[in-house]
């Protein structure tokens, strides 16, 4: 039988990506993040809120919520998964154990973006598709490629930022409130919580300087027929953009695949 | 004779700190080598440098005729090596992990007979986290052996098991001797070290402080023994021959003599006792253990 690394980094990718994946479904903490919390954010939300109206047009607060989580979604599955489970490789040597194969790095990391990606995309389909089952959320057919565009898109930045933000942990047991002590207060500024139009204007400039927001508003852009043709916001793409750089240029500079608490 | 590995004036510096201090290597090919010494010697440092994770601040390293700081997938196709410290892989089964693993490389070994050499066929299905301390160590030889390396680098292979885990591991690095692997062992355990090694070396402080095979290390060979035993009832050192009194080290209790021939002071020590009709029931010969050697040799540089 001819391996993966023998067909070429393509097949390799799809092998790592595969084992990735499987690891993944079968964690139950991490499938809890990623695919029931989104949900129950989408159900809570919807209940308390879903009827009010946003701003002083007439969109009904659920067209506002049901793309926001599903940023949440892209986010849980790209990054809060990712920062966690790769600390947690990092320091258990899992990640050192693997560097000593001829496996090459970008195969590592390719690997695991694609699992996230594959997963968004998943999450994204499946809380747009609730929204539109249980809350009546239409989303235009033609902005579909544009959906799974900024999904993909925001799944990579996220990912990229995952693996920088992992070099500033110590340790594992810091990777899960280091997550939520950026992202809480994030999703209350970025429109996914609270529509940010109830927010003072200089917090929405500080919102605007992240991604979270961005992705969210490029999920949103898309509902709203005919404004965006395919549904792709290109200003909020080019911020994605811009953080997936920053965070690949301290990823670059600073990850490390060794434990941060080896011993001599 | 083939090279494996070989080091010359290697030295890593931290700051002011020279955790390698100079050190000089040589490895054949199809040897277990042990590379001895206390927590904080060197040791792992040196073996991250030979495995390529670390860069050195002076020195030749060559491993399988290529420098690790250099070393390429087709280099790492060829070296394997169990950690000192590494989890399983999360949600995937012993044969799981393999199968992964295996993909790595571009001729890796069979799946189920990797897993039988370790010993694991009835943990084949198992997931991974959930195997024993000891089971779970196996499983990363196997993982260090799935890509039929030439070379394995086993960092304190046996740290923390109990006795019999501890057995059965010597067991599965024995069996690496039988196919032939060159194998470079770290451990701060002077039996495994015994065990298992054709050669060891003894660092400490940063430096190679002794060099030899398990039986001539730090010139054990030529080490005095030692004769213990207790004197009865109404005897004392003043009553032995005067060849044996010379050779008195110390009493406390017992009376110690040391000897460079031990079978001969035995013997004269015997016909002593059967002179005058006594017995010694706790006489005990002992020639200097490696734990002797080694704590001689790492206590006084250090």
């Amino acid at each position: 039988m001819t391996t993966a690394a023998a067909r070429g980094p393509v097949a390799l990718v799809l092998h790592q990506a595969r084992f990735d994946l499987r690891s993944f479904l079968r964690n139950r903490q991490a499938r809890f993040f990623t695919l029931a919390l989104p949900l129950l954010f989408m159900v809570i939300f919807n209940g308390v809120f879903g009827n009010n109206v946003v701003g002083p047009g007439t969109m009904k607060a659920s067209a506002y919520y049901v793309p926001g989580i599903a940023a949440l979604g892209v986010i849980a599955a790209s990054f809060v998964n990712l920062v966690i489970s790769i600390t947690a490789q990092r320091e258990g040597g899992i990640l050192k154990r693997r560097r000593v194969t001829p496996v090459p790095a970008s195969v590592l990391v390719g690997g695991r973006a694609l699992t996230a990606v594959g997963v968004s995309l998943v999450v994204v389909a499946g809380l747009l598709g609730f929204g539109r089952v249980v809350y009546g959320v239409k989303l235009p057919t033609s902005a579909l490629p544009g959906i799974a565009f900024t999904a993909i898109v925001g799944s990579i930045t996220f990912c990229v930022l995952a693996y920088a933000i992992s070099t500033a942990i110590q340790n594992e047991d810091a990777a899960q409130p280091t997550v939520m002590a950026i992202m809480l207060p994030l999703y209350f500024i970025s429109g996914i919580f609270i529509p940010n139009i109830n927010l003072p204007a200089w917090l929405r400039h500080v919102a605007s300087v992240f991604p979270v927001q961005h992705l969210a508003a490029g999920f949103r852009h898309a509902y709203v027929p005919g404004a965006h043709g395919a549904g792709i916001v290109w200003s909020d793409i080019g911020v994605l953009a811009i953080w997936a750089a920053i965070g690949l240029a301290v990823a670059l500079r600073r990850f490390s695949w060794l434990p941060k608490t080896a011993s001599g | 004779m083939d090279t494996v590995v070989s080091v010359r004036g290697l030295h890593k510096r931290y700051g002011q700190f020279e955790a390698v201090a100079g050190i000089d290597l040589e490895i054949q090919r199809g040897e277990i080598f042990a590379f001895l010494g206390p927590n904080g010697a060197g040791k792992t440092t040196t073996v991250e440098i030979l495995e390529g994770f670390r860069t050195r601040t002076e020195g030749e390293v060559s491993v399988l005729g290529v420098d690790p700081a250099n070393g390429d997938a087709a280099w790492r196709d060829r070296v394997g090596a169990v950690l000192q410290e590494s989890n399983a892989e999360p949600g995937l089964t012993v044969r799981e992990s393999l199968q992964l693993y295996s993909g790595y490389y571009r001729e890796p070994r069979d799946i189920d007979e990797t897993i039988a050499l370790v010993g694991l066929q009835e943990k084949a299905d198992t997931m991974a986290p959930q195997l024993s301390g000891g089971q779970r160590r196996r499983l990363d030889v196997a993982l260090a052996l799935i890509g039929d390396p030439e070379l394995i680098f086993l960092d304190e292979p046996t740290t923390g098991f109990d006795p019999s885990a501890r057995r059965t591991a010597w067991h599965v690095i024995e069996g690496l001797r039988q196919l032939g692997k060159t194998v470079f062992l770290t451990t701060h355990y002077m039996d495994e070290a015994e065990e298992l090694a054709d050669r060891i070396a003894v660092i400490a402080g940063g430096r190679i402080v002794a060099e030899g095979t398990p039986g001539t290390l730090g010139g054990r060979n030529r080490m005095a023994s030692t004769i213990r035993f207790s004197f009865p009832e109404g005897t004392g050192a003043d009553d032995l021959p005067p060849e044996l009194r010379a050779l008195v080290a110390g009493e406390d209790g017992k009376v110690t003599l040391t000897s460079d021939t031990p079978l001969a002071h035995v013997g004269t020590l015997a016909e002593w006792a059967r002179a005058r009709g006594i017995d010694l029931p706790d006489l005990d010969v002992r020639r200097p253990t490696l734990e002797d050697v080694y704590l001689e040799l790492t206590e006084g540089p250090a």
